[in-house]
């Protein structure tokens, strides 16, 4: 049975939550707008100018390491560090460490987007930092396991809440993925250039093995602890099903390490490793669908909420988004759906329902239900709120429907045969085809970057009005103490 | 023993030990979690877990219990 204590606000470390919530947000704008950029450079390619800093190979690791590791990776250290205080009610183990994840991992971020932009990368998809930034962000998350494990240890809770199990998942595993990925000789002390210890099939399995982790430890796994805390709070009723929330981790954590392979069907690997990578995608479709009607299901009995609360509005479409990635991925993962979908916009579409749909709106949710807490007061427009759900929600639909369009009909394209056995389209009538889609999902990113820009605006404006109500406070007591 | 630890060695045969010991241990947790009738009520408390440390003081986010949902 777990303990009943109620802990003071004071008690906990809401600054390095603050700091990192903030930059969550700095991070969500810059590297959406890059997405947005590159879209719009691959639908129209003049807006690259001939500048080398700015083309789209450049960009798009930018774009990237800023969404996934800035805004992501900024919003999980948030969350996870509120969630495991308010959970275990006590406070963050050692501030200076605490401190120091939060200046390495901006460092790291920052460090990582100038590097690209100037032409230094190590070539491996969403493992571009070069060694010296990889030796720093280990240092960096072994502190972040550090800081975890001890404010665990010290909990005045028996149980440890089952947020805190995939917030914990995701730190090991990303901290294995990381390392085992980015094995690697540099070529001199004074040089970012390296050479992966890894070559051939075995490089591009070791690759895909950290790929499809990242997307289930980083981006599934740690969004799952948010969830599991953010959801249950927002609607005011405990989580629909305790039991089924550890079997759903259980087998999550026991499926993801699986499946990276199902990325490289119809290449030079053992057939039986891609065959090995289906299975257990098909397979990973369960634990996927029982956390997302799990979450659902939280709401039972209070689907009105949906009416007049536009956070709630912001979780439940974020878990509809990931039951509706979870289904399409294992889809994908099949050698025969593969064939036509790999190497085109189907894939891209994919990656963003998951991302945009799934990763980001539970994110928005979150901290929408999170920062006004940590500021004690209101948010400052309810009316926003709902604005920028609308913008959000346009965006990704546009989006994903122009990918599917332009990747089932690119896939269609390249693989059509004529009566002789020739190619039926060239080429550039592939990318003729394309146009269209590709501007229709510039369009999308735009609405979302809309979405994020009017949060930073409601946010920014909630924490003026928080710092001068308190500010007010402060004046009036001063002058009370005064007059005493 | 030493025979045993060379033939668990060999690949065709260590993917059949970690499929067996994955899927024991699995079914191991399902035998946990759903077995027992007062196991069982003690892991569905801990999800109230997050209300435990409410200062909102705001009445709308009061955990409902189970009765009260259905």
């Amino acid at each position: 049975m777990a303990h009943t204590s109620v802990g003071s606000p004071e008690q906990y470390n809401y600054a390095i939550v603050k700091k990192f919530a903030i930059m969550a947000l700095v991070w969500g704008v810059l590297g959406m707008s890059v997405g947005t950029y590159i879209a719009s450079e691959l639908a129209f390619p003049f807006l690259n100018f001939d500048i080398p800093y700015i083309t789209f190979g450049r960009l798009r690791p930018v774009h990237t390491t800023l969404v996934i590791f800035g805004f992501g990776g900024s919003a999980l250290f948030a969350t996870s560090y509120y969630i495991v205080q308010r959970t275990c009610q006590t406070r963050l183990w050692s501030d200076f460490l605490a401190n120091f994840t939060f200046y390495g991992w901006q460092v790291g971020v920052a460090g990582g987007a100038i590097s690209y932009m100037l032409g230094y990368s190590q070539g491996r998809e969403y493992a571009e930092f070069e060694w010296p930034l990889d030796l720093a962000i280990a240092v960096v998350w072994v502190s972040y396991f550090l800081v975890y494990v001890q404010t665990l240890r010290r909990r005045s809770q028996p149980h440890i809440y089952v947020a805190n199990w995939f917030f914990m998942a995701f730190i090991l595993a990303t901290a294995l993925l990381h390392i085992f990925n980015n094995l690697a000789v540099p070529v001199g002390l004074f040089t970012l250039k390296s050479y992966s210890l890894f070559s051939g099939a075995q490089d591009a399995m070791t690759q895909w093995w950290y790929g499809h982790n990242a997307v289930g430890f980083f981006l599934t796994a740690a969004f799952l602890g948010m969830m599991y805390y953010f959801v249950p709070k927002q609607a005011g009723r405990p989580v629909y099903s305790y039991r089924l929330s550890i079997i759903h981790f259980w087998a999550l954590i026991f499926l993801y390490m699986w499946v990276g392979t199902h990325h490289l069907h119809w290449t030079a690997i053992p057939d039986w490793t891609s065959t090995l990578a289906a299975t257990f995608s098909i397979l990973l479709l369960m634990p996927s669908w029982g956390g997302m009607i799990n979450g659902i299901m939280t709401l039972s009995g209070a689907w009105d909420k949906l009416r007049t609360d536009p956070i709630m509005l912001f979780l439940t479409t974020s878990l509809a988004f990931y039951g509706m990635s979870t289904f399409e991925g294992p889809m994908m993962a099949l050698k025969s759906v593969n064939a036509l979908s790999h190497y085109t916009d189907w894939t891209v579409g994919h990656v963003h329902s998951g991302a945009l749909g799934w990763v980001a709106m539970v994110s928005f949710g979150s901290f929408y239900h999170m920062i006004p807490r940590l500021y004690d007061t209101k948010i400052y427009s309810v009316k926003l709120v709902y604005v920028h759900f609308w913008l959000a929600t346009i965006g990704i639909v546009l989006y994903i429907t122009s990918m599917w369009v332009s990747g089932i009909g690119q896939g269609l394209l390249l693989r059509a045969f004529d009566d002789y056995g020739n190619l039926a389209y060239t080429f550039v009538e592939s990318v003729s085809f394309m146009h269209i889609p590709l501007v229709v999902r510039a369009l999308g990113g735009a609405f979302f970057v809309s979405g994020i820009l009017t949060m930073a605006f409601n946010i920014t404006m909630t924490i003026t009005a928080a710092k001068r109500e308190q500010a007010a406070i402060e004046a009036k007591i001063a002058a009370k103490m005064a007059n005493a | 023993m030493a025979e045993a630890w060379h033939w668990i060695t060999q690949l065709g045969n260590s993917k059949i030990v970690a499929l067996l010991l994955f899927f024991g241990t699995f079914v191991g947790i399902l035998w946990y979690v759903f077995t027992n009738k007062q196991r069982s009520e003690r892991l569905e408390t801990y999800k109230y877990m997050p209300f435990q440390d409410d200062e909102d003081g705001d009445t709308e986010n009061k955990a409902v219990t189970d009765d009260e949902r259905n």
